[in-house]
């Protein structure tokens, strides 16, 4: 495969956060009985008029500002032309020529650990359009039956440059978006009920070349996993058609989850003629200066700032800073524990804020990810100041990290076991089983280095094992300190002290 | 510019209408027509005019983002063909 380069580039759909439609007032909630959520004009009856909701634009200048991207004063809705069952007006009210949202980019981090690395991928345009019906095509004796409590949900159709190469890419670009679009609150990105699908455009080109190959859309890819499945089925199928001598056509594919398979859904020859022209019941949308600037004021801190706050207030590497920064929550957890981490009247410095930086990305991220990626929100068992409280005592000395960590996970088990319905453990608790199990460390070099003697008077066979060079038998003196101590002894201090006895 | 009796063809599938050869052979005199108006029109240097995007220069009005529209299915649905568990049943769609 090392010849062929692969070319990705992907349309998401963000289903915006509204209590009403794009152009009616009928309500947006997910889940109500089939057409209660349908009113005249999302059905189409004849003599109605589309009204915009200015909710559904203030998102779109929301996304704009978020990536960098030329909000447009003026942008234009227009006609896109098909017929479908589930599109009673035989047009989606879209935007063609005069988008909303033209340019910007996204900075990824693609990969992990050494192989980590970062990525821009830039945005074509954004534009603002209305959600179809459902089709549901169990069998009505022989029919299928139309829910439109969807039709005319507003979107906000989101397209990429073909920038990236690889499925890896792509996914992480599908994960930043998807944290973004939340970050700034305008999507829910809830997957499973369709609040976020991507659509990924597929070619594949030999190496060296500069033109594109012809592409397939794989449309409607709702959950990370699968659109890494369906691009990598995708370009393994491409790649052995052109090997085997067949050219690619260009066709829109859908995936099937089941057997990992893309099939053809339409060739592109009919499907894309879809006779775009502006909408004459929509006037041109104008978006004032005013209307951007208060909308800017109105946004908190977008994620590469925090990124870049974290590296120079808290001296975090880039890697560790954009882990923290995978979404909103996550980093607000992460400061919320390095402030409760922090003794009273100390200021904020880089060495409490990489200490709790290390157990948020170590402990907590670790717990998230065992718990499955994908989960619509995922649930801290532990709460921040719990977690801050912990690190306090910690960097205190007053208990060891085997201790910390295992309080920690016994307070998240806790949360687990109640499905997360709330926090496990709770600041003082700490204190308390800190006190009612006698989890204090034993930092009093007395008792240490009685209990060091002790240990070097029944080991002679180790004492003389390290005294001709063998440096493991250090390490098993130490065991058997520790263990001596009930993992209680603070092991820096039990390292010196056997060192100082053993060398001095 | 000028339309061939196949274009014309495939931009009545493409809007579901039913056309004979005849019927076809008409528009096809009928739109060339306009397309000449077009072709005349476009003799006009429009170098450094903005696009026209609607004939009123007002722009759009926008509402508050708030449900005002109540549940009228049962009303909608007495006109409806055949209906069933509250869907509105159509000939099967497969893709």
């Amino acid at each position: 495969m090392n010849q062929w380069e692969v070319v990705i580039g992907i349309e998401t759909h963000a289903q915006l956060a509204t209590v009403s439609k794009i152009f009616s007032g009928a309500s947006t909630a997910f889940g109500a009985e089939p057409n209660t959520q349908a009113s005249a004009v999302d059905l189409a009856l004849p003599g109605v008029l589309p009204v915009l909701n200015k909710k559904a634009v203030e998102c779109a200048i929301r996304f704009g500002l978020a990536i960098g991207a030329e909000v447009a004063q003026k942008s234009v809705f227009a006609r896109k032309n098909y017929f479908y069952p589930d599109l009673p007006k035989g047009y989606q009210i879209s935007q063609m020529d005069l988008p909303v949202v033209v340019g910007g980019d996204i900075t990824l981090q693609v990969g992990q650990g050494d192989k980590a690395y970062e990525k821009v991928v830039r945005l074509t345009r954004a534009h603002l359009e209305e959600d179809a019906g459902k089709s549901l095509h169990e069998d009505f004796h022989g029919k299928s039956g139309i829910d439109l409590n969807r039709a005319g949900t507003p979107l906000l159709e989101i397209v990429s440059e073909p920038d990236m190469r690889s499925s890896d890419e792509a996914v992480a670009y599908a994960k930043s978006l998807h944290a973004l679009v939340r970050w700034i609150g305008i999507c829910d990105g809830n997957m499973q009920e369709g609040s976020f699908r991507c659509d990924a455009n597929v070619s594949v080109r030999p190496k060296g070349q500069a033109e594109y190959g012809t592409r397939r859309e794989i449309k409607n890819l709702n959950s990370f996993r699968f659109l890494k499945e369906a691009i990598d089925f995708e370009v393994q199928w491409q790649i052995n058609e052109i090997e085997e001598g067949r050219r690619i056509q260009q066709a829109t594919v859908l995936f099937d989850p089941e057997n990992g398979e893309t099939r053809m859904m339409r060739s592109k020859e009919d499907a894309h003629d879809y006779r775009y022209f502006p909408d004459p019941d929509l006037l041109p949308l104008i978006i004032s200066r005013e209307w951007i600037d208060e909308v800017r004021e109105d946004m908190w801190e977008l994620p590469n700032d925090r990124k870049l706050r974290f590296q120079s207030d808290f001296g975090l590497s880039s890697y560790d800073a954009s882990l923290l920064n995978i979404n909103f929550d996550i980093g607000n957890y992460f400061e919320g524990a390095v402030l409760a981490a922090l003794a009273n009247g100390e200021r904020i410095e880089p060495e409490p804020a990489k200490f709790a930086a290390n157990w948020v990305i170590n402990e907590v991220l670790a717990k998230m990810n065992q718990e499955g990626e994908g989960h619509p929100t995922w649930k801290f068992g532990v709460s921040a100041e719990t977690l801050g409280c912990l690190l306090r005592r910690l960097r205190e000395g007053v208990i060891g990290a085997k201790t910390a960590k295992e309080l920690f996970a016994e307070f998240w088990e806790e949360a687990r076991a109640n499905n997360y319905a709330s926090h496990g453990g709770y600041p003082e608790k700490i204190d308390e089983l800190i006190e009612s199990r006698g989890l204090k460390q034993i930092s009093d070099t007395g008792a240490i280095e009685s209990l060091v003697d002790e240990v070097l008077a029944a080991n002679p066979a180790n004492v003389a094992e390290f005294k001709a060079g063998k440096e493991k038998a250090f390490n098993a003196l130490v065991g058997q300190v520790m263990k001596a101590a009930k993992g209680k002894a603070n092991p820096q201090q039990v390292n010196d002290l056997l060192k100082q006895k053993l060398e001095g | 510019m000028s339309l061939t009796l196949e274009q014309v063809k495939r931009i009545a599938h493409l809007a579901r209408i039913e056309t004979s050869d005849a019927e076809a052979l008409t528009t096809q005199g009928h739109l060339n027509g306009i397309f000449q108006l077009i072709e005349q029109m476009q003799a006009v240097d429009t170098s450094g005019v903005e696009p026209m995007a609607h004939a009123q220069d007002v722009s759009q009005r926008l509402r508050e983002d708030a449900v005002t529209e109540s549940d009228r299915r049962a009303a909608y649905q007495a006109v409806a063909p055949e209906v069933e568990v509250g869907l509105y049943l159509v000939p099967k769609v497969i893709e």
